[in-house]
């Protein structure tokens, strides 16, 4: 004998749309970054066509609210600049990353790539003599520019979604850069009104159209490939780099610093047993 | 202290000092000549840990302030700053984050060891409730302290926290406006939480200083759990329990710095990385981990107990799983501190701890998630294929008589010659009722997994057949299912069964083991086997 | 006995400072060593070793703590300031900030000019000429008509207050009198010495960069 925990209820059937099946969203994909490890550093290379790809792409929706201009060439960033001297004719010259030997960091006020990069971006200030809103060409001191000035813009323009900030998004997604690579190359064309299937994206429908085509960002070296993998795979460390832009100088620090511990316990420990020498305990 | 005082001033100076103010003489009774029972294991090195978590927490935290914005528009980048551009304040900032879970780490390990070792009998019952009170306060100081970076989980676990205090009959709703100044979580909560959270652990130290007081009064207890009879059972504080100490120390600091350097956000919640938003709820709601077998406890209650509705009970639920620890030192009958010597409450011990862990499995999952069932879940659904449907209007003349009168519609309707008839409720009194009449009756069965599972089967096979069908009625057959709330609440019976019925029992039928007299005796014979 | 030790230690330690570290660890080999009176050589390496390792760490912690009150690296970006010149009309001076403190811009007339030249050779507390008072960040030498000066009086760091007609002609100190001529030197009153010029770089004819 059935139990009916619903009371016999009657419908009288209408038309029902095709509910969508809110299907566990997939695992991302693991790919090898090169910061995976507990010793791995940055690919300051892939950081900066990751820069790119979010200057010309990203950067029209999605803006780094906690990222400064300077920050680009601070040391640890990717347009760090160093002053370094030619071997035959001694003549300093600046060279962007950090050389292998030698070479020292030149302070960012003095940084012409980062002020060029600075200078493309217009800001919304206030002008000092008349008190009115103008746009001026950013400074190195200035924050990322926002596309939206506040969040009801952003939404009325994206149809009701709100395009996230993306400084620390690598932290605030489970499977981090995976995941923000995975869910770029996720798409698989299916459009629903203005939602579109990605099978990384849990719930399946994202209202972010895909955002990366082949060959959309020009690279000027002309080894790495222009397809939507690698542009997924450069933005997502570069964006790896703007969430945790000292875990270089962090995972050099705790080497050092375990280094140092273990080497204290061992003292410690042959410490303690001097002083126990003899005890019963 | 134990004794009168060894200390001897060696020079014209301390002489001159003893005399005016006796602080070396102090330091010397409490940390160098005091008699530490020589028998002490690696378990009682946690209040050394417990002492630098307490600092570093202090050290860090008042250097975090002189960063930190209370404001809710720029808490959360203030919070980035401090990571970004304070010097060296990504290292402060993880040592503060990661020091939090060091601390309840170490506290919790510190807390069984006192069970274990019945620490908290007499003469020690007001040591053990000092270490309660400790304890309480750092929940509190945490909770607050979660708050300040102003995440998501931060405004809806404060959101979610501030709620059960709602739960007070009475006075809930009044106190909850009190906690918030406001109606919600806002700029007035963020201000307090901050202030109090720079406060509070110095009302930690303040009660720590009362707990190492009362720890010099009482006597360390320790692993035999017999009193000190004599100087042979004893060392000096200074220097064999120090060294043992700072080794202990230094060991945890490796596995604090892993934790700093290498995982800094491993203990902390993805969606605290986005900025609170007050119009959207994170999928899931979790506390830091340390409050994970709090938070089952308070979901385990998911139903009413009499008048107590099963909120008010989750949080009496939660806050007795803390209480019944402050009464322990009258609940426990037994008169043998040690579980080394008591076989049998050593075994419901150890269930004890495992349960506990279960607790925080369980804090962590969805409280809905299925962990064994009974069968799947199926559904029959029975329609009509062709047919025509009647409806008829159902009026009661009360709400009692509703039943009666949608009976009488639904015979009506079977009068007319319909196969099935159903009643659709509209209000109070009033309802339609539905019937087919003619067309052949059929029957289709589900099933799924999950109760969504079969739901959507449900709905696939009224769309199939939709078209041709004008009429179902569906019947759900849901079967026995052990969920992560069953398992919450096994487990929640077993911590208050352990303490409430277990330790007072077994202390009246238990027959222990044989307990050495003295310290040294057994220490001394065992040296001299080996 | 081994408590008698110990307690000496642990007066030493309470009152040792880092020179006798070394001393004060001896002191707990000698406490162990009470013991066992073998290979006190190793002991003592241990204990110092120990000691020394741990003072290290320590001393090293500090550091970050220390740093951390140091300007952060936002506040350090914000330390240049572009003006732009060709809104200040002769005779006129603005006042911008640097670094969180005022500077005066100043657009000298030539009367201004030719009187802090003029005192150049006059007798100065604080001897220094109106062109070494003009000379830009990198060395190379300023223009007479734009003298820019931190506006803070060297006696105690009020903001002095340009005056026509005193008697120097410059600015004057509002809070204990001191006056300053067109160059900005002390003439009179109790500031010491003459008003800062801060460091600044002409990018082109019309605008500078103070930092």
């Amino acid at each position: 004998m059935l139990r009916a925990l619903s009371a016999a209820a009657a419908v009288v059937i209408a038309a029902v749309g095709v509910a969508f099946a809110a299907a566990e969203a997939d695992h991302p994909q693991d790919y090898p970054f090169s910061f995976d490890s507990p010793v791995g550093s940055y690919d300051m290379a892939s950081v900066q066509r990751g820069f790119q790809v979010y200057n010309q792409v990203c950067a029209a929706c999605h803006g780094l609210d906690h990222l400064s201009y300077r920050n680009l060439g601070e040391e640890g960033g990717p347009f760090a600049v160093y002053r370094v001297r030619d071997h035959e004719t001694g003549e300093p010259t600046l060279q962007v990353g950090r050389p292998a030997h030698g070479g020292t960091f030149v302070d960012v006020v003095d940084n012409p790539y980062v002020r060029a990069i600075a200078e493309t971006a217009m800001i919304n200030d206030i002008d000092p003599n008349s008190g009115q809103p103008v746009e001026r060409p950013g400074r190195i001191s200035d924050r990322f520019r926002n596309p939206f000035p506040n969040e009801i813009a952003a939404r009325a323009v994206n149809g009701g979604a709100y395009p996230p900030d993306l400084t620390v998004i690598n932290l605030a997604r489970h499977g981090g850069a995976d995941y923000i690579r995975s869910l770029l190359i996720g798409y698989d064309g299916e459009v629903n009104g203005t939602l579109y299937h990605n099978r990384y994206f849990p719930g399946g429908w994202i209202a972010m159209p895909p955002p990366l085509g082949e060959g959309v960002v020009p690279y000027t070296d002309p080894e790495v490939p222009q397809t939507p993998e690698q542009y997924a795979t450069d933005v997502a460390h570069f964006l790896q780099w703007t969430a945790d832009p000292h875990m270089e100088e962090r995972k050099r620090t705790g080497i050092v610093v375990l280094a140092f511990l273990i080497v204290l316990a061992g003292l410690m420990y042959l410490a303690y047993k001097q002083v126990w020498r003899g005890e019963s305990h | 202290m134990s004794g009168p005082s060894t200390y001897e001033p060696a020079s014209g100076f301390t002489r001159w000092l003893d005399k005016r103010l006796p602080i070396i003489r102090l330091a010397h009774d409490s940390f160098v000549a005091y008699p530490t029972p020589r028998n002490l294991n690696y378990w009682w090195t946690f209040g050394a840990m417990l002492s630098l978590c307490l600092v570093t927490q202090i050290v860090t935290g008042i250097v975090l302030a002189m960063h930190y914005i209370p404001h809710v528009d720029m808490a959360f980048a203030s919070v980035q700053r401090i990571e970004r551009d304070v010097p060296f304040g990504w290292l402060i900032q993880n040592i503060h984050a990661v020091g939090a879970s060091m601390f309840f780490l170490a506290v919790y390990i510190h807390m069984f060891r006192g069970l274990y070792y019945g620490s908290y009998k007499a003469p020690r019952e007001i040591l053990w409730i000092l270490g309660c009170i400790i304890y309480l306060l750092m929940v509190v100081t945490g909770f607050l302290g979660y708050t300040l970076p102003w995440g998501q989980m931060s405004f809806w676990g404060a959101t979610v926290i501030t709620n059960i205090l709602g739960a007070v009959p009475l006075v809930g709703e009044s106190i909850q406006v009190w906690i918030r100044g406001g109606g919600s979580i806002d700029q007035p909560t963020l201000n307090r939480f901050f202030s109090l959270h720079y406060l509070l652990p110095f009302v930690i130290a303040g009660v720590v200083a009362l707990h190492v007081w009362a720890l010099h009064e009482a006597g360390q207890n320790n692993p035999a759990g017999v009193d000190v009879k004599s100087k042979a059972d004893t060392v000096p504080f200074t220097p064999h329990a120090t060294i043992k100490d700072l080794f202990a120390v230094v060991l945890f600091l490796i596995l604090f710095a892993t934790f700093v350097f290498y995982m800094p956000n491993a203990l902390g919640h993805a969606d605290n990385f986005i900025p609170a938003n007050p119009l959207q709820t994170p999928p899931e709601i979790v506390p830091e981990w340390y409050l994970l077998p709090f938070y089952a406890i308070l979901r385990a209650f998911d139903f009413n107990i009499g008048p107590i509705d099963s909120k008010l009970a989750g949080v009496i639920g939660m806050f007795a799983s803390i209480g019944v620890l402050f009464v322990l030192p009258w609940i426990d009958t037994s008169r043998v501190r040690s579980m080394r010597y008591r076989p049998i409450a050593r075994q419901f011990f150890l269930i004890f701890v495992v349960v506990c862990f279960i607790l925080g499995w369980c804090g962590g999952q969805n409280p809905g998630l299925i962990l064994a069932k009974a069968s799947d879940f199926t559904a029959t659904l029975t329609y009509v294929e062709g047919g025509q449907v009647v409806t008829q209007p159902v009026t009661a003349a009360s709400e009692a008589q509703f039943d009666d009168a949608a009976a009488a519609a639904r015979e009506a309707l079977t009068a007319q010659g319909a196969t099935m008839t159903a009643v659709t409720r509209e209000g109070a009194t009033t309802a339609t009722a539905t019937g087919v009449i003619g067309g052949t009756q059929a029957t289709r069965t589900v099933s799924g997994h999950t109760a969504d599972e079969m739901e959507t089967l449900i709905q696939e096979v009224k769309t199939e057949i939709g078209a041709g069908a004008a009429f179902f009625s569906v019947e759900r057959r849901m079967p026995y299912t052990f969920t992560v709330t069953t398992l919450s609440q096994l487990a929640t019976f077993y911590y208050f069964f352990f303490f409430l019925v277990l330790l007072p029992l077994l202390g009246l039928r238990e027959k222990p083991g044989r307990v050495p007299d003295t310290i040294a005796k057994p220490v001394l014979t065992e040296q001299g086997a080996a | 006995m081994l408590r008698r030790r110990a307690a000496r230690f642990a007066t030493r330690t309470s009152l040792a400072s880092a020179p006798n570290q070394g001393r004060e660890i001896k002191s707990v080999a000698e406490a162990a060593s009470a013991h066992a009176g073998e290979d006190t050589t190793r002991r003592d390496f241990i204990y110092i070793a120990a000691g020394a390792v741990g003072a290290v760490g320590a001393a090293a912690t500090i550091w970050p703590f220390v740093d951390q009150m140091n300007p952060a690296a936002d506040t350090r970006a914000l330390s240049t300031t572009e003006v732009d010149l060709s809104a200040i009309v002769l005779g006129q001076q603005i006042k911008v900030m640097w670094q969180g403190k005022p500077v005066f811009v100043r657009h000298r007339t030539a009367d201004e000019i030719s009187r802090a030249q003029r005192d150049d050779f006059a007798s100065l507390k604080d001897p220094q000429s109106d062109a070494e008072r003009l000379v830009q960040e990198d060395g190379q030498p300023g223009r007479p008509e734009w003298l820019i000066l931190q506006a803070s009086c060297t006696h105690l760091g009020c903001v002095p207050t340009f005056v026509e007609g005193s008697s120097f002609g410059g600015w004057f100190c509002p809070c204990h009198g001191s006056d300053y001529d067109t160059s900005g030197r002390i003439r009179r009153g109790p500031a010491p010495a003459n008003l800062l010029v801060a460091p600044y770089l002409f990018l082109n004819d019309t605008s500078i960069r103070i930092g």
